[in-house]
This record gives C-alpha cells, structure tokens and sequence, in this order.
C-alpha cells in the first residue's frame, strides 16, 4: 500500500483569529500544520518540531501551546489566536508587538512570533510582571541572536504600559461556535 | 567634514526598518515559500561512517505513488563541490562521514519524500575509521581521502592547507624570557543552532536557467558555485540568478554552498519542477556543519618587567571528512595569536586534518573564539607565573593607536586600553584584589578582530546603486545581506544622513543577484563597514547630481547649494530654498530631462595576507575586552555569572540599539560555548540532536551585560564606525575560565566548562584521585 491509498480524514472546526474556520485534517496531524499548511498563517514558525523551541507557540482558549506538538483535531471548538491575530483593529501592531520593535529585541525575527504569542499569555495571565516573572514566562522560547536582553526589557516596557491586556481568545462579544 | 557636523540619523537608536514585519508574522522565511508544482526535497544519509558503497536499491523508492525523482550517485555527472573540490552532492563508493548524502527523493509532500528515502537500500562494506585528528596523522591511519582534486595520490590525512606564521624570532624570544608558561587547550563542536534550520528553493525555467531562493550569506559566490555545478550538468553558461528569504540566522552556516543545495539543485532539473529542500531540526543538528574543533598547544613569555617576549602556537583544526571555507580560520586566527598586544617574537603554525567526524566549518568569529581561549587564558596563566596582577599585565602589553605589529598590520585607532580600563572600574577590580570573596572570581579577556572588512578573498568589494524618485524617495540598491543584524538599516540611516533627506525615505533593495550590484558577502563583521562606506560614496555622488540639478532652477552656483532634510538651500541664504521632490520632478518632467542614479564600488584598502601570511589584512581592528564576575559553587560544580561587562571600541556605534543587540547577542553565544555547548560525537555519530541535549542557554540565563561602547572615530570606517557582529563572543570562554580559576583555583583547558570539569579539577586540587 503506498502513502496515497491511507489517508483518512477529518472534519475540523474552531475559530483562528476570530474567523469560524473548517478544515479537513488527517488524525496525526498537528495544529501547526493546518495553521500553515491549511490556512496560510506561516507567522507561527517551526523551529524544531519538538516542542523544545518554542517558535510555533500559539494561544488556544488564551493558553499558549507549542502547536507543533498539539494534535490539530484537539482545536475542535477552540479559539486559537496567532501572531496574525495581535494586530489591533486599525492594522497596527498591538503595544506587545511594538515594544518588541522599539526595544530593538528582534533580530533574525524566527522566534519572534513564537515569543511574542509566549509573552501575550504572560501578560495576560500577569499584567505588570516582574523580571524574573518574564524570565520564565519566555523560557521555552529559545533566539539565538538576542540574548533575550532586549526581549526581556520589551516585556517588562510591555507589562508597565497597559493596564488591560485583553485575553486573545477570550474577548467579549466573541463566542465559541 | 560630515562627521564633525551635527550628526542626525548617525548615532541614533533608530529600530531596525524590518522589525515590524518580523513581529506582525509577515516575514517570508524558506519555511513560508511555495511554488505551483512544488515538490518537496528529502535526503537519504549514510547510516555508516566509513564504507565502500557496495549497492543502492532504490526500485521500493522509485514505486512508491508520490515520487517524482529518487538519485543516487550512479545518476549524476561526477561534479566536485566544496572549498578544497573533495565532496559530492551524492556519494560514489565510498562514505566518509555518518551524515554522507547517498541519495535522494522530490516527491508531491515531505511525507511522501521521507517514506522514500526510508525505502532505499544500501549495503555497504564497512573500512577502519579514524576519529581523533592526531590519530589520523600517524602513518597507518585510514586514508579518508585516497586522492586530491587532481586525482593526485593523498599519502595522509594532512589537508595540503598550510598555515604557517613567523614573526620575529621566537627561540630567541623564548630564550630572553624571564618566565616562560606552556599549556595544552581545546575547543569543540559547536553548531550555530539558527532558529529557522536550512533550506532552499531550486527551479529552472524552459531555458534551463536557475532560479534559487536562498538563504546564503555569500549570494555572489553562491552563484558563481552554482554556475559551475550547471555546467557540470551540460548547462554551460545558464544564468544563476539567487533570490534571498528572510534569513533565520546566520552566524557564518551560510558562508558555504552546502551540499542540500545541489542535491536540490540536481532534482529540480530532474523533475523539472521547482524543488524545496527543508531540514528538520535534527538534519540541522547532522547535516549542517558546526564550528572547527581544535587542538592548541600555545608557549607564552615575558621578561622580568612582564614584556611579552614570544607566542608560539601549535593548533590541529579537525576538518572531518570534507572541506568547507572553514579551514580557511587560521587566517583570522592569526590576528589575535600576532596582534593581541604587543609581542614581538610569533610563531603559529595551523594543520587541518581530515577525520571521520563531521565536516566543520566557520562560526562568529571565524576562529577567533578558539585561539583568543588559549592566549587569554595563558596570559592568565603566564601573569601569575610572573607575580603581576592580570589586570596590570594587560596594561603593561596592551596594542597601541599607530602600531605595526608583527604580522604587518597597520592599526589605526585603538581602544583596548580603555576597554580592560573599563571593564575593571565597572566589575570593581581593586576592591576584589583587596577582599576576594569565597568562591567568587573575576576575570578577563581582551580581542582584537577585524574591524574594517577582511580580504580573504581577491576582492573585499561592496556594490551598491542609489536612485531617486519624483517624490524624494531614495531607493538604495545592495549586494549585502541582511541576516538579523540590521544591515538595512544602517544603510538607511547613512543614505539618510550623506544625502539630505530622512531614514523613512529610504527603500533599501537587496536580496536578488539578478537587480543588486556584486558583494563578497556577509562575513567578517563587515557589512556595515563596507556598505556604510559604499553608501556614503554613492551618497555623494547622488547628492552632487540633485545639487547640479538644482543650481539653475534655483539660480544659485551648485557649490554654494545644499541638501537636508529633503529640502535644497543655499549655504549663503538658507531661506533661499527649493523642495527636494520640486527639483526632481522637474528632472523628469522636462524635455531630454534626466534620471538620478549614481552607484559606487567599495572595496576598502586591505591588503591580502601574502606568502607568508603578513599584510595589513583589514583596514582596522576592532578591539575589546570581556570582564565577568562569576562564583562557583564547590559542591555542585555550577557556574553563576553575577556581572559581565563587555566593552567594545567599535569606531562609532551608528545606531546603539542594533549595536547592543550584537553584543547581548554574542556574550550569550559566546557563554555558550564556554559553559554548555558540544556537539558529542562518538565515534563520528552526532549523539544530540535535538535542543534538550544541546543546550543553547535560555531566557533563564540571559546575562547582566553592561556594554560599555568606546568610540575613537576612525578615519576608515563610515562616521568612524568599525565592525561589531563578531567581537562580543571573541573573549567570553576565557574571561570566564580566568574567573573560575581566579575563584577556586581550578584551571580548565578544555570547552565547554561543564560541573563536571570543575568538580574534578576540585577533587585533584584537594590532593584526591580521579
């Protein structure tokens, strides 16, 4: 039996990035995949396919998964956010994203969307966040170019800015399907 | 002069102009980049390390639905690739090395294509190997390579790559020391571990001209690479055209054409359909080549006043099983060994050998990391033997502005003094010589590297093309290559600042061999030195062409106009002014009006190192020092750094946002290497592949740096500016095994600095067996 004669798959619905999306998936596949793959949101990067990187971290229900590792058809019903989906209304980056730009913490720019998305959960779980608070919040979020220094100080710039950090994934008005 | 007027984008912590994209997800890596009738590249590795090739079946392969094209050597034209011409896209009889290319398959999906490489057989005759670089020196050892490019015999493992150095006269030197130290280094693999693993994107068209969507740091000679290969393949004279991606990570893996390359290159010819080739994270950790292991044996001297007398280098460099440019890093090692302080009397002499381990090749720093460990550690070393504090000892030895050293090169400004000076008053270096603290340590290590390009190529050239629009927007047309450390903006804000007008009109162009003039590549902390100086000569010469313009228009004599701020002046009268888009769009818009381009060729006045490897090899040098203070814990061998100073005279910072990016980033790949780093190889097999065993340190572990930028504006670079990309991971290893030594007494000569290594050199220390 060759590889085309064993697909099977699936029906696939949830929410990216507040659009309701279906799509058919086989069972094995991750969500990081669909996302890219199915979707065209290549922001979500995969670094190692192992959830040892942390460059492919999206939201799903507000909490940050390695979506490399995260079985695709678990997504069913969820509200899964993706660096594409931080921009705020008018097409601007949303604070998070332009402290990154401002304190100069992205460079080669392939864990970026993986650590911003880290940092958004960070923030939203805790708003004003110490540095050894951030620290951990990204530490499975591996960049080889930065030395997270000015990574760290984005968030920290970040977390003293807002006083509200709206959930992704949980913003009113927006209902699971 | 421009640099004595006020400047107003040079020098500003300007963020980096492709940032934004970069966050908002936008950014195209080699991952995001699709063709219609894509097909997906996979590689079949040898599984052993060395061995004839006795047969490949690939008919399961060839039957599987899915499968475009599966290769193997027997298919394909005998092409040498590679620095020393020693490799093949895909082998023919024999293997050298475990991650040995022995076949390959473009199927419709990555699934299919890996499920084909796992249905190739091959069957192998297995040959004595050899995988210590001393060992493979000694007559008898396994021949890794029977016969040269030429097809000439090879009689040993010894690369016929000599690196040789003698300056002054060392026995002579050794021979008037008053204290003489000899110790034994070593430094190990270590992978650049670039977030975004490798990968490209090959299509022909109908005229069997290539496409190639890359992420090489050399696209030029990339193409010149490929060309040759094309012709290989009966595709003479073809035009290689090489279009870049976003690039997630460079660190000098993309200094070399790899072999994935032309294997995909080869099966979109077959196929003749465009062809992707990605690796997984673990291909990345097997397949792609890490930083050069080495062996050095260093002597150092001093008279009785601690005047270095003599450095005397012996250093292996395992090369593993084939060539890259790699074997080429003695040549920058030579300028530490040569020319970090003042010694008169140098002899280093480098041997490449081929092994059976993984082939190795250049990372930041291009060797510099590897040989600054042995002579910052020594000079430790040779300062205790002498009685003098390390600190004092730096000072009595510390280069010059104005010197010529050894090794014939001409420095011009230099600011180690008051880098080690300033790195001791932040650390508080007198007041931890008056009350040492248990088990803490402070410790140092200086550099010197190249700071004004590099010729270790015939040319050292930056091309670059200016022109400007109706509207005042300047386009700015580059050879170099953006890998991260914002090269694009650099060359916005020098565009900006020489020609008049403001950072966000500037377009800079870049990434397509086909539209941007030549450049060497990126390498060498060179780019913004060389672009910057490209873009302040094109500048010029964009800037007199709009001030010609604007003279008649403005009735005033083109000499006595100038350019700010998008706005044409009169020097005499500034209120006598025209708007920069009014004067263009009257260029056009006139009858046999003009367009406005000017282009420039920068190649700096370096010289290549000649026969016996002297010659003022970069036209200026960086310099810096490292200092940490570190405290060990004597029960479980771990390493804490409380304070890291790092400074670096860098010339002029340009934009200090992107400048301390550099150095954040490469005190903590430096500290890497130093604590954590090594690729464990047993017997040539990779034993971690993956980012658990590997560790490449953490948020966690960000480190307290405090940069300290010393400026002593050079007359070479741009606005004064040096290189910086590399410097910051030069010093770090031994600055902080000075420190660990300097805390509990344990000197350790091999990296990384594990617990283990501590805790046994604390154990010998205490008079107990290993």
């Amino acid at each position: 039996m060759g590889y085309l004669e064993k697909i099977v798959k699936h029906v696939l619905e949830f929410t990216v990035n507040g659009e309701p999306v279906t799509v058919l998936v086989q069972p094995h596949e991750m969500l990081l995949a669909v996302l890219r793959d199915h979707l065209g949101l290549t922001g979500a990067k995969e670094g190692c396919g192992l959830g040892e990187c942390g460059a492919c971290t999206v939201l799903v229900d507000g909490v940050s998964v390695n979506s490399c590792l995260f079985p695709a058809l678990e997504a069913e019903g969820a509200l899964v956010t993706t660096i594409e989906g931080l921009m705020v209304d008018d097409g601007r980056l949303s604070p998070l994203q332009q402290a990154f730009v401002d304190h100069g913490a992205v460079q080669c720019g392939f864990c970026t969307p993986g650590m911003v998305m880290s940092a958004e959960a960070l923030l939203a779980e805790t708003p004003h966040p110490t540095e050894k608070q951030v620290r951990a919040g990204l530490a499975g979020n591996l960049c080889r170019c930065t030395g997270y220094n000015q990574i760290i100080e984005a968030v920290l710039a970040a977390g003293e800015s807002s006083d509200s950090n709206p959930k992704p994934g949980n913003e009113p008005g927006k209902e699971r399907p | 002069m421009t640099r004595d007027r006020e400047l107003r984008y040079v020098g500003r912590p300007i963020p980096k102009m492709d940032a934004a994209q970069k966050v908002a997800g936008r950014a195209q890596y080699i991952q995001d980049l699709k063709k219609p009738g894509m097909l997906h590249g996979a590689i079949k590795y040898s599984d052993q390390v060395h061995a004839r090739i006795l047969s490949i079946d690939a008919s399961r392969a060839r039957k599987l639905p899915g499968v475009k094209a599966v290769l193997t050597g027997d298919d394909i034209p005998l092409i040498p690739i590679g620095f020393m011409k020693d490799n093949l896209a895909l082998k023919k009889g024999k293997v050298r090395q475990y991650r040995d290319e022995v076949a390959a398959v473009a199927a419709i999906n990555s699934e299919i294509a890996r499920e084909a490489v796992d249905l190739i057989q091959v069957e192998y005759e297995p040959l004595p190997a050899v995988f210590d670089p001393e060992e493979a020196l000694l007559p008898g050892a396994p021949l890794i390579h029977e016969t040269d490019a030429k097809g000439g015999p090879n009689k040993s493992n010894r690369l016929k790559l000599p690196w040789n150095l003698v300056c002054g006269d060392v026995d002579a030197g050794r021979a008037a020391s008053t204290h003489v130290v000899e110790d034994r280094f070593s430094t190990t693999w270590v992978a650049h571990c670039c977030l975004g693993a490798s990968g490209c994107l090959a299509e022909f068209d109908l005229s069997g001209n290539l496409t190639m969507h890359s992420i090489t740091q050399i696209p030029y000679l990339a193409q010149n690479d490929f060309g040759a290969f094309l012709a290989g393949l009966g595709l003479e004279g073809k035009n290689v055209r090489i279009l870049s991606t976003t690039i997630g990570g460079g660190f000098g893996s993309k200094l070399d054409t790899h072999v994935y390359e032309f294997i995909a290159i080869l099966l979109a010819h077959k196929t003749n359909k465009p062809v992707r080739m990605i690796f997984s994270r673990e291909e990345e950790f097997l397949a792609q080549a890490p930083r050069q292991p080495t062996r050095i044996r260093i002597a150092q001297g001093c008279d009785q006043y601690g005047r270095l007398t003599f450095r005397d280098v012996d250093m292996i460099l395992d090369n593993g099983a084939y060539t890259s440019w790699g074997a080429t890093t003695p040549s920058v090692m030579m300028v530490p060994i040569s020319s970090l302080y003042r010694v008169p009397n140098v002899r280093y002499k480098a041997t490449c050998v081929y092994t059976n381990n993984l082939y190795s090749q250049a990372m930041r720093g291009y060797g510099n990391p590897q040989a600054t460990f042995a002579i910052e550690s020594i000079t430790d070393q040779l300062a205790e033997a002498a009685g003098i504090d390390p600190l004092e000892f730096r000072l009595l030895n510390v280069n010059q502005p104005g010197e010529i050293t050894p090794q014939r090169f001409r420095v011009t400004t230099c600011g180690l003094r008051e880098c080690i000076e300033g790195v001791a008053d932040k650390l508080g270096w007198a007041e931890h010589r008056k009350n040492p603290k248990k088990a803490r340590g402070f410790g140092l290590g200086s550099l010197i590297h190249v700071g004004g390009g590099a010729r270790v190529y015939k040319s050292d050239g930056h091309g670059m093309i200016m022109r400007v629009d109706d509207f005042g927007k300047v386009t700015v047309i580059t050879g170099g290559v953006e890998i991260g450390q914002g090269l694009e903006t650099i060359i916005a804000q020098v565009t900006a600042e020489c020609v008049g007008v403001l950072p966000e009109d500037i377009t800079v162009v870049k990434g397509d061999t086909s539209i941007c003039p030549w450049d060497v590549g990126t390498h060498a902390s060179r780019a913004a030195f060389v672009s910057g100086n490209a873009a302040l000569a094109a500048g010029a010469k964009l800037k007199r062409k709009i001030l010609e313009l604007a003279g008649p228009m403005m009735r005033v004599d083109p000499k006595d106009l100038d350019l700010r701020d998008r706005m044409v002046f009169s020097t005499y009268d500034p209120e006598e002014a025209m708007p920069l888009d009014k004067v263009l769009r009257k260029a056009h818009f006139t009858a046999q009006g003009t367009v406005l381009t000017a282009e420039h060729f920068y190649d700096p006045p370096n010289e290549m190192l000649d026969k016996e490897f002297k010659g003022n090899l970069s036209c200026s040098y960086a310099y810096g020092a490292t200092g940490v203070e570190v405290e060990v814990d004597e029960e479980t061998g771990q390493v804490e750094i409380l304070k890291y100073i790092a400074a670096h005279d860098v010339g002029r910072a340009l934009n200090p946002l992107l400048l301390k990016g550099q150095v954040y980033g490469a005190a903590l790949m430096g500290t890497g290497m130093a604590l954590t780093e090594q690729l464990v190889l047993k017997d040539g097999k990779v034993q971690n592949d993956n980012f658990l065993d590997y560790k490449i340190l953490t948020a966690l572990d960000a480190l307290p740096v405090e940069p300290i930028l010393v400026e002593p504006v050079d007359e070479a670079g741009p606005y004064g500016a040096k290189g910086v990309g590399e410097p910051g991971c030069v010093p770090v290893a031994p600055a902080i095994a000075n420190a660990i030594y300097d805390a509990v007494g344990v000197r350790i000569r091999d990296l990384p600095i594990t617990p283990e290594k501590i805790l046994a050199g604390l154990k010998k220390k205490r008079g107990g067996t290993l």
